[in-house]
């Protein structure tokens, strides 16, 4: 079975980011790694795919022929990645995004497809579900365990009541939580094999795709603004002078959480 | 001379970092509370390829440079003591006789489980009667029926009693005609055999997290096929072979001292007295600036050492060397760090309070400093 996950890799949160204040966009000429939120996809993946003959395949997009990020995720197993990186892309929408990632997964010929649910430098969430309508495939989204069956996926899928049984057949896009599963470390061996790992270096024209269907060019959107959320106001304070507990039960009690 | 780490070096150091401040720094200060060795953690660094250090791929390890060793050290010492005195033990004296003296079949026996990770490997040298005199072990073993008949005790013998463990490598006197020049046999003693007992978990000031007990040989018979070695190898040429535990007890005072440090500046920082930060207080700077110097000064003499081993040349007094100033500056430092936590230092609860306790036996294990002296004395002649 060929698994394709895709990773997105992002500036590292510990640093502080910046935004283009041309563009309004995210800074990345900075080291990138790999979405936090991508560890899962990774991991289930190479659950899914423990068998012989079986392979993980990473897919990313990313700026200046960047590849630390798939790197770890070649060190905790994947088999090879397919990175697409062009200038022609700078700017990019959701949407330009997924024609170029659903050109490349093509290439991949995967049986199953796992992204994370949303990535989290954009937040978008928009991305695994654009990505299937354009392969054609179904997808199911939040999933929190997933199991093969023949050649069906059987996906429990994670609701605010619970979760549903959902069954589909394969190729299908499945989008992850966080927490789904528990991301192995990369083993010394691992991450030094994984500096020799294939990654296949695509531009837009490989996919056969024209420069102005994505980046900026292409893109359907524009950051006209970006403000500064408003900060939370303080909460109420209440000097004790006595009746401290029974004013924190009055208003537990007001709030209704007891 | 260049200290500067390579490529496999770095992502090893990287690689230790992610995992000591995600999983041991977290976990590890309950199996200290708890006086409990923390086999759960050492078996996940088994999966990482950790439990390998200094042994080459061939036998399952990812024959790590010293230097590397060192770097990784601070990284893993800086989250919890006990963890890295039960790693360093079982990458050095725990599988270092086996690579050094074992022949393949006995690599392939007892080395390679201990490389990749799924057993913790343990020494017995030290005895009720022998600690700093190890030629005065009492420890015998006879030869009998095709075998090795041990009868003694060790004592303070880490990682031989934990889950985990796969028994001991021990070192015993061989009977030998009056006259004769000493013997000493390597034998390996595996946990199940008849006759072998480990006592109860020791309970020390420090690195409680690290199982330390006596063992007890009564008439324990082991095959031919678990000696290792030549015992006409001589003790002292044998002992030299462990140097490397030397320079690992200095990494991980480096790693004990950078803890302290870090501690003590953050706590400092924010600590207020009359109306300013304790790190306003010349006091408190000085103390600061002389343990980030100190530090520094045991950080080269330490990979000096390593460096020194890495490209075969002799480190001997180099590594006692460094054992002396790196546990001196640890002892040191963790107690001046306590001060200037004050009475919150003092509490056992505050991590720097831990590692205080911790510091005290980096100048007793793997050779007193009263050694280290005499080893560097001998250097100089004397």
């Amino acid at each position: 079975m060929n698994v394709v996950v895709c990773v997105k890799q992002i500036p590292d949160p510990v640093a502080p980011g910046a935004l283009d204040p041309g563009t309004n966009t995210l800074n990345r000429s900075g080291k990138l790694i790999m979405d936090d939120s991508d560890n899962y996809g990774v991991e289930m993946a190479l659950q899914l795919a423990g068998g012989e003959g079986d392979e993980v395949t990473l897919v990313s997009m990313a700026p200046g022929g960047e590849t630390s990020g798939l790197r770890t995720g070649l060190a905790m197993g994947a088999a090879k990645a397919i990175l697409i990186s062009d200038e022609a892309l700078a700017g990019s929408d959701a949407l330009g995004t997924a024609k170029v990632l659903a050109a490349a997964i093509a290439r991949a010929n995967p049986d199953l497809i796992v992204m994370a649910t949303e990535s989290t430098d954009g937040y978008t969430g928009t991305l695994p579900v654009q990505v299937a309508e354009l392969m054609g495939l179904p997808s199911v989204t939040f999933a929190k365990a997933i199991s093969i069956e023949g050649s069906t996926i059987k996906v429990e899928r994670q609701t605010e009541a619970g979760f549903d049984e959902v069954v589909c057949p394969m190729p299908a896009v499945v989008t992850v939580t966080a927490g789904v599963v528990e991301p192995r470390y990369p083993s010394f061996k691992g991450i030094m094999a994984a500096k020799s790992k294939p990654v296949e270096n695509l531009t837009v024209a490989d996919l056969g795709l024209d420069a102005s269907q994505v980046g900026s060019a292409g893109s359907g959107q524009e950051i006209t603004d970006v403000s500064e959320s408003e900060a939370r106001g303080s909460g109420e304070i209440v000097v004790d002078e006595g009746d401290g507990a029974q004013r924190v039960v009055a208003f537990l009690e007001q709030l209704k959480v007891i | 001379m260049d200290f500067s780490l390579n490529e496999s070096e770095h992502e090893l150091v990287a690689l230790c970092r992610d995992f000591a401040q995600k999983e041991i720094a977290p976990r590890a200060p309950l199996a200290w509370e708890e006086a409990r060795c923390p086999t759960d953690l050492l078996r996940e660094m088994g999966e990482l390829g950790l439990l390998g250090m200094l042994i080459p791929e061939e036998w399952g390890g990812i024959g790590m440079s010293t230097i590397g060793f060192v770097a990784a050290m601070e990284q893993i010492g800086l989250a919890d003591q006990s963890v890295a005195a039960a790693w360093q033990a079982h990458s050095t004296i725990g599988s270092l006789p086996l690579y050094l003296f074992g022949n393949d079949v006995q690599r392939e026996r007892w080395l390679r489980p201990l490389a990749e990770g799924s057993v913790l490997g343990a020494f017995g040298l030290t005895e009720p009667d022998a600690g700093s005199d190890a030629r005065g072990i009492r420890t015998r073993a006879a030869s009998r029926d095709g075998g090795w008949l041990i009868n003694g005790r060790k004592t303070f013998i880490s990682n031989a009693g934990t889950d985990m463990s796969f028994g001991v490598t021990l070192l015993a006197r061989i009977e030998t005609a009056e006259g004769e020049t000493p013997k000493f046999a390597t034998l390996v003693v595996e946990k199940d055999t008849p006759g072998f007992t480990v006592g109860p978990k020791m309970l020390g000031i420090g690195w409680r997290g690290l199982d330390t007990r006596d063992l007890y040989l009564d008439d324990v018979w082991v095959p031919d096929d678990h000696l290792v070695g030549d015992p006409n190898l001589g003790l002292t040429q044998f002992l030299r072979t462990l140097e490397v535990g030397r320079i690992s007890i200095a990494a991980l005072s480096l790693s004990l001292t950078q803890a302290v440090l870090d501690m003590a500046t953050a706590y400092a920082l924010q600590r207020v007295q009359f109306g300013q930060p304790i790190s306003k207080f010349q006091a408190v700077q000085f103390k600061l600036a002389d343990i980030a110097t100190e530090l520094e000064a045991a950080r080269w003499l330490t990979y000096r050492a390593a460096y020194l081993r890495d490209t075969g040349q002799p480190f001997h007094k180099e590594a006692a060397m460094a054992k002396l100033k790196a546990s001196r500056v640890a002892t040191w430092a963790a107690s001046e760090a306590v001060q200037i936590h004050g009475g919150v230092g003092y509490m056992l609860e505050t991590p720097v309070a831990r590692f205080y306790c911790d510091s005290k036996v980096l100048e007793i294990g793997e050779g007193t400093n009263e050694i280290q002296h005499l080893v560097i004395a001998r250097a100089l002649g004397c």
